[in-house]
């Protein structure tokens, strides 16, 4: 197996056996064929010259960037950072040298050129509030700038909670009236990657997946690859025989959280989370939340923000007895409203009362 | 003649208490009563399902004393009790009902149906819907003094019967006497042999007793048809009888709903409590038995079996002591199954008896009885009930089994040893 | 409304309502019920040992001589889906977190398989009393909308519930939010069908017992 792509790795010390190693593995990951591995890393390594390569736009709105620094900051060598390498990524505000002018004209050039054909990916939500004027570039409101680069857009990528489903922005009471792109864009397929921020190899397993089927993996209802968010956190973490025994920590340093027992109670939202930090892990596979010893917060869901507190477990309500003791008033006084009503009726019956005489059995 | 349904619905309006409220909603429809009901397990006929016999009692009530209930006659999703409707509950109420208590017993969440249907029974009266065979008896009872239509020189003719068969003198309005002994017309004219046993066994103690000759009638046909008014009236008669002789007891007679009558309703029925202890005749025999006041020879042979009265036993607490006393006087006593407190009803209480249309479902009933007793096969059949005797006879005569009935009390009496001669020298 | 806002609005605002009227109900139904007061027993009452409304509070909860075999699948049954609700709904470890958060009380709870297989054992004998219902001519004979809707209310929280565990049909976070609006419906109408026998059943045995009590028999 020959290219540039290969040639570049060799030179960061990367050997061809580990990259095939890699694309084997994103394969399996995926749950594609044994035999899609290699065409991915065929796909990948055969990658032509930088003018040919698949282009990318990357759009950053409403966001703090921990998307990009995710992904740029993963493992070490990066061969996240590699996939790269089979790409052009034509527009990248973090990433790329130009700024100002250059940098629009670099864009507005990429689109032109493939047009129908570059896959844009977002992160970050769209403001709608003020006509769009809580985030611009380049003098036009987030909403304008998408709405223009979907338009010759093969597919979209909606990288990271915000983009997929407004995150941290639309939490209450979203001042900017942030939406997901999904939101916006109907006329175009849409993949969305969340997590606050996603896993990176989700993110370049979607992007070999591009690069070489030249079509996006199956999708849940929610528009995430199934493959990475077909699971619960809670179905395939550690701990979990110890929630199915009962033995959950109680506080983060009691018995129970140096035992490494069960977060639930302590507000672990992996039953109702679907992502593959389990399994994938960050930072080159070192470690996950649930595993440092804090529960999930279940960044990779719509809402994560708005559902209920970090620190309440599922199981409780948020404020359940916030109007009971109105409730009980109200229903008392219901309850000794009715009982006068009775009581009263009843009286007027026993006052009403004719002692009956043996006349008055019959009709 | 002036019954009517406004008047039968502001009865129930009155009787309806806390406990009918609760009752009526922990009901959770499970049927067990009806496995309870012989009425039920003889037809086999839903219908007969004791809290179904409550279903216009049900409805009036959620419709005058809950909030839900007004809104859904308001609106029509409830409808409201009508003259056609108890006219068809009759039948249930009073005929397939002999406040027996069996329902009241099984019950898994509690309910006292039996306490629900004697409620019901006010408001039934007073619209006009009860049989005519109870009103007749009720009828008699307060004009002529009994339901049978027993008067004083009848009981006076009796006495004197007795007192010539048996030596021993029968008071009659003795003042200061420690009991005051009373009768059921069924006594009075069917079993006579009652006032005799009374009179050697209150001999052979050594106490004083007496008949009361405005008060000897025992039996309340007003609780049994259901009417308060009525049922306080014949209640009163004997408070003043007890009072005016200022006896320290009044015995109640071989009847179950005489004592219910007197024992449990009365005070609530007149409004305070009595200034006298009121006994079934065989707590007094128990009592006399504990005490060594009562000796007999001689033990029956034969096999006996014993049928509890209802009101007696379920609803009134007194099971050991006709044991006891069966024991006292028979070496082959053997219990029939589900004797005691949880004995079969003959079919004929709660003034059922009375009723003529019913006759045939009291024979269908019977069969329960007759599988009971098929189990035992006794000899013959010992009740501490007039009222339990009578239909039980019928219903063995029905079914063409040959088992003479008789009362423990006379029972008791025929093995108490000739002391007249002696004491009366 | 997406999964995750569905689970949101149940456990919060859908608790807020369902808790509410819950307690509304109840205390309304309560004063309802037992403010209709009884007139006190003036006759002498016969005291036994053994007699009395709190025993009897108890003792009904074991089926009288004889009634058992004319009607096995009401007791057998009955106790079954009442003792396994109870143990499902108070000893699963998610349940009793719920109660320590509202009460401050809190006890060991059972192995989440053990629930699992009360929870199967529970609604099989709740299908078989619904069957029963359906066939015994008694019951059908009794039966309104209100025991078929009792019925349905009870059961869809333990179905829900175990296939949310389960993972079945639907996703985790769907099923757990229906769970929960399935526990809410059957809050809110709890008070107002014969449900209410959770509550009433204590005060109406209580009274039979304290009738019998009065005459000295002990049930």
């Amino acid at each position: 197996m020959q290219g540039p792509l290969i040639d570049s790795l060799a030179r960061q010390g990367v050997t061809r056996r580990t990259f095939m190693k890699y694309c084997a593995t994103l394969a399996s990951m995926m749950a594609l064929p044994p035999a899609a591995g290699r065409a991915m890393a065929e796909a990948m390594a055969a990658a032509p010259a930088a003018t040919k390569r698949p282009s990318v736009i990357w759009l950053p709105f409403q966001e703090c960037t921990g998307c990009t620094e995710s992904i740029t900051r993963s493992h070490s060598p990066t061969l996240e950072g590699l996939i790269f390498d089979a790409i052009s990524l034509d527009y990248q505000e973090t990433l790329m040298a130009a700024a100002g002018h250059q940098a629009e004209e670099a864009l507005h050039a990429a689109m032109k050129e493939n047009d129908g054909k570059y896959l844009l990916i977002v992160d970050g939500s769209i403001p709608l509030g003020l006509d769009g004027a809580y985030s611009c570039i380049a003098g036009k409101s987030n909403l304008e700038t998408l709405k223009e680069v979907a338009k010759g857009a093969f597919a979209i990528v909606a990288m990271g909670s915000c983009a997929a489903f407004g995150g941290i922005p639309k939490a209450n009471p979203n001042p900017t009236g942030a939406v997901s792109v999904s939101d916006i864009i109907k006329d175009k397929p849409i993949i969305n990657i969340p997590g606050c921020p996603p896993i990176p190899v989700v993110m370049t397993g979607v992007l070999a997946h591009f690069l070489t089927f030249g079509s996006l993996p199956e999708m849940d209802n929610k528009g995430r690859p199934k493959a990475f968010y077909g699971e619960t956190i809670h179905d395939r973490c550690y701990r979990r025989p110890f929630y199915d025994q009962g033995k959950f920590a109680k506080t983060f340093d009691d018995e129970g959280a140096r035992n490494g027992w069960c977060l639930f109670e302590l507000g672990c939202k992996g039953p109702v989370t679907y992502n593959a930090c389990a399994t994938v892990k960050w930072n080159g596979g070192t470690s996950w939340p649930v595993e440092s010893g804090h529960g999930c917060l279940g960044c990779s869901e719509p809402d994560f923000w708005d559902a209920g507190g970090f620190y309440k477990a599922l199981s409780m309500p948020a404020d359940p007895l916030k109007f009971v003791s109105t409730a009980a008033v109200v229903g008392a006084v219901a309850g000794v409203a009715v009982s006068f009503a009775n009581r009263g009726k009843k009286g007027a019956a026993k006052s009403a009362h004719e002692t009956t005489t043996l006349a008055d059995l019959e009709k | 003649m002036s019954a009517s349904l406004e008047k039968g619905v502001r009865v129930l309006k009155e009787v309806i208490d806390a406990p009918i409220a609760s009752y009526f909603s922990s009901c959770v429809h499970c049927g067990l009563c009806a496995e309870a009901c012989l009425f039920y397990t003889e037809t086999g006929d839903p219908k007969y399902t004791p809290i179904h016999k409550l279903e216009p009692l049900r409805r009036l009530y959620e419709q005058e004393y809950t909030l839900l209930g007004r809104l859904g006659k308001l609106v029509g999703l409830s409808k409201p009790v009508t003259d056609d409707e108890l006219e068809e509950w009759k039948e249930l109420v009073y005929n397939s009902c002999t406040l027996c208590g069996r329902c009241s017993a099984v019950c898994p969440v509690g309910n006292d149906i039996v306490y629900m249907v004697r409620k019901f029974r006010e408001g039934m009266s007073a619209s006009g819907h009860a049989p005519e065979g109870i009103i007749g008896a009720v009828n008699r009872t307060v004009t002529i003094g009994s339901p049978m239509g027993v008067k004083l020189p009848a009981v006076k003719a009796q006495m004197k019967h007795v007192e010539e068969d048996y030596g021993l003198p029968i008071p009659l309005d003795a003042e200061g006497a420690e009991y005051m002994v009373m009768l059921s017309s069924m006594e009075i004219i069917n079993f006579p042999e009652y006032l005799a046993a009374i009179a050697k066994i209150m001999h052979q103690a050594g106490k004083t007793w007496t008949l009361c000759s405005t008060a000897f009638e025992a039996t309340n046909a007003g609780m049994q048809i259901g009417n308060s008014d009525l049922a306080k009236l014949l209640v009163m008669r004997i408070v003043d009888g007890a009072e005016k002789l200022k006896v320290k007891t009044v015995i109640s007679p071989e009847c179950g709903h005489a004592y219910t009558a007197l024992r449990w309703e009365g005070a609530n029925l007149i409004g305070r409590p009595f200034t006298f202890k009121v006994q079934h005749i065989i707590e007094v025999l128990g009592e006399f038995q504990e005490q060594g006041l009562l000796k007999t020879e001689g033990f029956e042979t034969d096999k006996l079996t014993f049928h509890d009265p209802c009101q007696l036993a379920r609803r009134g607490g007194v099971i050991k002591q006709q044991r006891n006393l069966m024991n006292m006087v028979s070496k082959n006593f053997v219990e029939m199954p589900d004797a005691g407190y949880m004995n079969w009803c003959c079919g004929g209480g709660g003034g059922a008896s009375a009723i003529e249309e019913g006759e045939e479902l009291r024979m269908e009933a019977f069969k329960k009885k007759k599988s009971q007793l098929d189990v035992v096969k006794p000899d013959r059949l010992v009740t501490a009930c007039a009222n339990c005797r009578i239909v039980l006879e019928e219903g063995l005569e029905h079914y063409q089994m040959d088992i003479p009935v008789l009362g423990l009390t006379e029972l008791i009496a025929e093995h108490i040893p000739d002391q007249t001669s002696e004491k009366g020298a | 409304m997406n999964d995750m806002q569905f689970l949101t609005w149940v456990r919060g605002t859908g608790l807020d309502i369902a808790v509410s009227i819950f307690v509304l109900g109840v205390l309304w139904r309560l004063f309802e019920i037992y403010s209709l007061g009884r007139k006190a027993d003036i006759s002498a009452a016969r005291s036994v040992s053994g007699a009395s409304g709190w025993h009897t509070i108890f003792r009904r909860s074991v089926p009288p001589e004889g009634m058992l075999k004319r009607s096995p699948v009401s007791y057998i049954g009955g106790y079954i889906f009442h003792i396994g609700l109870a143990i499902v709904v108070f000893l699963f470890a998610p349940h009793i977190l719920l109660i320590k958060n509202l009460t401050g009380l809190s006890w060991p709870g059972l192995p989440s398989q053990f629930i699992d297989l009360a929870a199967v054992v529970t609604m099989a004998a709740m299908v078989v009393v619904l069957v029963d219902r359906i066939n015994k001519p008694v019951k059908r004979y009794l039966s309104t909308f209100g025991d078929w809707f009792a019925w349905t209310l009870t059961f869809l929280p333990v179905l829900t519930g175990w296939m949310a565990v389960q993972h079945l049909v639907l996703p985790y976070t769907t099923m757990l939010a229906l769970h929960i609006l399935t526990v809410e419906l059957l809050l809110i109408f709890l008070p107002f069908t014969k449900l209410f026998h959770a509550f009433t059943v204590f005060g109406s045995r209580w009274y039979i017992g304290k009738i019998n009590g009065h005459k000295g028999v002990a049930v």
